[in-house]
């Protein structure tokens, strides 16, 4: 029990944060309440499977630049190919979308295995690849969403056995963000595969020496990195129930999430938990600063200052652990 | 004999660009025997070990497992022909728990713990985060999962170096009793009190080629030193009248002070002096705390403990360039670690001049070129392909790295194995571009992996053995033999040795 | 251990050619540039004539100025996306500040946000390590929230371009577009501190090893601080030429230009990885561009398709300095 507080402390820490953080937020405003949540967790969606994507390839010791644009060109895809169609033919979109996100994500790293650039080169390409090929499948906002789709995130999940009032607070979107990442990560983090991404994080020779294949699981932590950015990509076309080929802000968002979350730049620690009440935290926050009234311009001042500032910490504690 | 070989490596060879560190390496190991690899710094063990179990791929040789060829061209296919290494440093992913680290490696976990706590360590917890173990126990589970793999051939490099003297007696306990299931152990060591008390024949390797197979029994060690330098031996009386000229210089005043330095977790207490106008010489084996104690001279990391006085003024050096304002320049034994390979010879002699702020501006290029044209000339560097420093042949870049230093006016080098892997002429040169400027009266520290050196350049070996200075040898006795022995840890009188062959068990207190 | 110590005398073809490359740059660059110039005129004949060579350079220009941001921060190592953020402050607030204040003032004013975010990244990337990719990004995020909230706070006084800004960029005379008057001495003084000053070397240095650096005395953070605060004001410079250029002011002026001007550098020869480079190559990385984006709209090829283009650009050279590095 110790050793769990001990290893979960920071996402402890985390968790106490964003109850205080609610606390605040009613106390600024007495009628936040469960709808005021539900739009937060729908808000939340597409950041949180970008940082998601984004906590997979640095838990594997890499950087995954293209992230935002590989939700770009999902949700465009997923947009496009919804536009106009039947209800039934999206349940094929999914999967193909999903499956495309995959492969474009093992597509970065086969490039980082093959060519031996630095990953933060190459998916630094890799965007604005991406970005491009949005544009090609859309050169504006457009597109469609299946109705069903969109109805996925909509209203709260009702159990019977709680009353109205509490149940308000589990809203679909919640609970459909719960059970894909659970539905991915925890086999995942199971398998020997897991084992293998955090090894070549924490220690790429020991890793090799271990009988780990290095590049195949750096490929393959890259692909699921592209699973997750595929699934932000459909939560953006649900929301919004268009698609937009001009990638979010999501990149920033996502590392400073990542740092935040307790997963260290460089690899082999932390784990999904972290890095997901992280970006809870950092929307809440913004919430927060709309609720004061504050200019939404300004806003976004304060939260570009906390994510640089939480990146600065995060590279300054990964310098400290590197010297030690 | 009539025993099939368990392993059979022959004609290995590794060359890594123009540099060959395996030239014609063989190694038979018979079932059931604890057999050593020997050999000096550098002759090439820990690559042959790296090939042995798939670290690295060979460029030439046969390696037979039981008579067979098996594919051991990555560590997982090694270890299912049956070759576990453990290595020097601990293969634990650090930020995994124990438990983990054995699924990873697909080892079973009851004969693990079975072994763990056969070697001494009865209170392990599997989930604990190798990073949060210990050092010496991250090594000790490092064997046990070995062990319990149950390999045909276990590889040990330098088993017991990090570990107290309990937990490797335990150890040296387990693995002779390892031989006695008909498995057998390779075990790489520089103490020869281990050697002699476990191994059944070792293995010298010389310069990258296996130079003899030697029955271990008593009196051998001598024999084993002879073979570790080759015919360098013979070398040595030439050297000593070269030695005997140039050792004629009077003692200066004292450079730098050196008290009861300790510096992270190799080197422990370390005194000594440099004074102007001589060539000390540092003799260590690998490892031994050398590379920190250079480090800390030269401003690149701090010291824990003890004092440095420059000048009989008391220091404490930041940064590198605290050492530089002091005069004192750190030439690194690794030429990639000094030098801008990309860059021109004279940007790269040129470098100290443009550091501090001050120099930013425009360079004076007249008067650059000339201070850096009159260090080529003194070094007598070859400039043909002086556009980039990497298109230069060793020996020179090497020069390079010196020449900086001396245009910059230094007054002390301490120079990390300058020598290592150039070629002889260039060595000459070194040597007596050292003594001149001890001579002019600058003061040199002078680490060198090849003992004949000390002869031939140094007025004084100092010599480091587990983080500690364990002598001080004047230049007239030390010789190779002489500094190999205390290098390992044994004491002037080399008769005392054999002693210690003759009874495996009765000198544990060796240790450090 | 042993090493031949001779000098290769004669290496094999592609070897040669694969050292010619890395010697001499501007060959290869300056065949492309002609062969692209040819191509453009076949496709469109007539076309190659005085007026467009001068168009072409007028738009080049300011591309160029902040591929000069590039290729400096990249002979460390280093990048800077937040160009593109601190030229489009530096034009929209020349634009709006020039209603009330003399064009002089306008233009130191409209350099100061330029030069905090140059400061900042400093900070971030000396410092704190942060990389610079990340850092500028940051940087440049941050940069747009506060253009958003000064647009606000301007939006009543309306916008003017200084009249000296307008004839910089868009005038030509005699031929020969006015911004040369501003680029040429800029570009001496880059190819100047590039070859000529301490600076200048400790750039190449730190790019090429950084480890050296250090044993060499240098700190690091000194240098990269210095680094990032120049390369802030020189596109901040770029922003006001590019102002009086397009003479629209608008919040996003100057991003497209982000990623054809690292495409620029690398054409030209810079390393992504540092230590090699030089800002002849990036002009003639810059014309190349401008050439082919001419070419690209002839051929009316998409904007999206464009973007891939410019990435795949980006990896493949990237990979084929690292294996020119990589032959020692």
């Amino acid at each position: 029990m110790m050793r769990l507080l001990r290893q979960q402390g920071w996402v402890v820490g985390l968790l106490a944060l964003l109850v205080v953080l609610l606390i605040v937020a009613k106390l600024i405003q007495p009628s936040y309440g469960a709808g005021d949540f539900g739009s937060l967790v729908r808000a939340v969606l597409p950041y949180a499977f970008a940082v998601a994507a984004q906590t997979v390839v640095v838990i594997a010791g890499g950087i995954d630049l293209s992230v935002a644009a590989m939700m770009a060109l999902t949700s465009v895809t997923a947009a496009a190919l919804m536009a106009g169609a039947s209800e039934e033919f999206a349940l094929l979109v999914v999967p193909f979308v999903l499956l495309m996100g995959f492969a474009l994500g093992a597509l970065n790293g086969i490039l980082i295995v093959v060519s031996r650039v630095p990953d933060i080169v190459v998916t630094l390409a890799t965007l604005f690849m991406l970005q491009g090929a949005a544009l090609l499948v859309l050169n504006a906002p457009g597109g469609g969403s299946a109705e069903w789709l969109r109805n996925l995130i909509v209203g709260t999940v009702p159990i019977p056995v709680l009353p109205d009032t509490i149940a308000a607070f589990f809203p679909k979107a919640l609970l459909l963000l719960v059970v894909l990442l659970c539905v991915v990560w925890i086999p995942l983090k199971r398998s020997r595969l897991g084992l293998s991404i955090y090894a070549i994080g924490s220690n790429q020779l020991a890793a090799f020496r271990s009988g780990v294949p290095v590049a195949r699981t750096k490929i393959l932590a890259y692909a699921f990195g592209g699973l997750f950015g595929a699934m932000g990509g459909l939560s953006l076309t649900m929301s919004t129930g268009i698609g937009a080929p001009i990638p979010g802000p999501y990149l920033m968002a996502s590392v400073a999430a990542v740092v935040l979350g307790g997963v260290v730049l460089g690899g082999g620690k932390g784990g999904l938990l972290g890095p997901i009440i992280a970006v809870f935290v950092l929307r809440l926050a913004r919430t927060i600063l709309t609720l004061l009234a504050i200019d939404p311009n300004v806003t976004a001042i304060v939260e570009g200052t906390i994510l640089v500032a939480v990146v600065m910490f995060g590279a300054f504690i990964a310098m400290r652990s590197r010297s030690r | 004999m009539t025993k099939q070989p368990l392993l059979e490596a022959t004609g290995v060879a590794k060359r890594y660009g123009a540099v060959s560190a395996l030239k014609n390496a063989s190694l038979t190991v018979l079932p059931g025997e604890v057999h050593a690899l020997m050999g000096a710094n550098g002759a090439g063990k820990s690559t042959l070990v790296k090939i042995l179990t798939g670290a690295i791929s060979s460029n030439a040789g046969r390696i037979l497992v039981r008579g067979q060829e098996r594919d051991i061209r990555s560590p997982a296919k090694a270890r299912v022909a049956g070759l576990v290494p453990v290595y020097q440093e601990p293969s634990l992913i650090p930020d995994l728990d124990v438990l983990s680290n054995l699924r990873l490696t697909r080892t079973p976990v009851e004969p693990f713990r079975e072994w763990v706590r056969e070697l001494g360590v009865p209170d392990l917890d599997l989930r604990e985060m190798a990073r949060d173990v210990p050092l010496a126990i991250q090594r000790v589970l490092d064997l046990a999962r070995a062990l319990a793999v149950e390999p045909d051939v276990m590889l040990l490099d330098e088993m017991t170096a990090a570990l107290p003297a309990n937990l490797a007696e335990r150890v040296l306990d387990v693995v002779k009793r390892q031989s006695q299931t008909g498995r057998s152990v390779i075990f790489i060591s520089h103490r020869f009190v281990e050697i002699s008390a476990l191994c059944d024949r070792a293995t010298i390797l010389r310069d990258g080629e296996t130079v003899g197979v030697v029955d271990i029994e008593p009196g051998i060690e001598e024999r084993i030193v002879e073979l570790m330098l080759g015919a360098k031996v013979e070398k040595k009386r030439v050297a000593r009248k070269q030695a005997d000229v140039d050792a004629s210089v009077s003692a200066g005043s004292t450079r730098i002070a050196v008290r009861g330095l300790k510096v992270g977790t190799k080197l422990h207490d370390v005194s000594f002096d440099l004074r102007d106008g001589e060539v000390a010489g540092v003799v260590a084996l690998e490892g031994q705390g050398q590379d920190e104690l250079f480090a800390a001279l030269a401003g690149s990391i701090r010291p824990e403990g003890g004092t440095i006085e420059v000048d009989g003024k008391p220091v404490h050096f930041h940064h590198p360039v605290d050492a530089i304002e002091h005069g004192i320049a750190y030439v690194p034994g690794d030429r990639t670690e000094a030098l801008a390979m990309q860059q021109s010879v004279r940007e790269n002699i040129a470098l100290p001049f443009s550091a501090a702020f001050r120099n930013w501006g425009p360079i004076r290029m007249a008067r650059e070129g000339a201070t850096v044209q009159s260090a080529i000339e003194r070094l007598q560097i070859d400039t043909r392909a002086q556009r980039e420093v990497q298109r230069l042949s060793g020996g020179n870049q090497q020069k390079v790295t010196i020449a900086r230093w001396i245009a910059a006016d230094a007054r002390t080098l301490l120079c990390f194995d300058p020598t290592r892997g150039i070629d002889v002429g260039t060595k000459q040169e070194i040597y007596r571009l050292l003594r001149q400027l001890a001579d002019q009266g600058k003061s040199v520290l002078f680490y060198t992996s090849e003992l004949e050196e000390v002869q031939l350049v140094c007025d004084r070996a100092i010599v480091i053995f587990g983080g500690k200075v364990v002598d001080i040898l004047p230049v007239e006795i030390a010789d190779e033999a002489a500094l190999t022995r205390a290098a390992y840890g044994l004491s002037r009188d080399s008769k005392a040795e054999v002693g210690v062959l003759a009874e495996p068990h009765s000198a544990p207190e060796a240790r450090p | 251990m042993s090493i031949s110590t001779a000098l290769p005398e004669q290496a094999p073809l592609g070897r040669r050619i694969k050292r010619f490359m890395s010697d001499y740059p501007l060959v290869p660059l300056l065949i492309l540039l002609i062969l692209l110039v040819l191509v453009l005129q076949m496709l469109s004949p007539g076309i190659v004539n005085q007026r467009w060579i001068a168009n072409t350079v007028k738009f080049a220009i300011p591309l160029a100025l902040l591929a000069g941001c590039q290729t400096m921060t990249m002979l460390t190592g280093g990048i800077d996306l937040s160009v593109g953020t601190a030229a489009t402050m530096a034009a929209f607030i020349v634009a709006t500040q020039a209603v009330d204040n003399p064009a002089p003032v306008a233009m130191m004013i409209a350099l100061i946000p330029a030069m905090i975010i140059g400061f900042a990244n400093g900070i971030g990337v000396g410092v704190f390590r942060v990389h610079p990719l990340i850092m500028t990004l940051g940087t440049s995020l941050i940069g747009v929230g506060c253009l958003q909230v000064y647009q606000r706070t301007v939006i009543a006084s309306g916008a003017k371009v200084p009249d000296f800004l307008i004839w910089l960029g868009t005038g030509v005379t005699g031929g020969f577009p006015n911004a040369l008057l501003l680029f040429i001495p800029i570009a001496a003084l880059l190819i100047f501190i590039q070859k000529r000053t301490g600076f200048g070397r400790l750039l190449y240095a730190i790019g090429d090893n950084e480890r050296a650096t250090r044993l060499a005395g240098v700190k690091y953070w000194q240098v990269i601080l210095a680094l990032y605060m120049f390369s802030s004001i020189l596109a901040g410079i770029m922003g006001l030429l590019y102002m009086g250029l397009i003479r629209a002011p608008s919040l996003s002026l100057a991003e497209p230009l982000v990623l054809p001007s690292v495409a620029a550098a690398v054409i030209g020869g810079t390393s992504i990885f540092g230590g090699r480079g030089s800002y002849t190559g990036t002009i003639v990385g810059a014309l190349i561009l401008t050439v082919l984006t001419t070419l690209l709209t002839i051929l009316q090829m998409p904007e999206g398709a464009r973007r891939i283009l410019f990435g795949a650009i980006i990896l493949l050279v990237t990979a084929a300095y690292l294996r020119i590095i990589e032959d020692r």
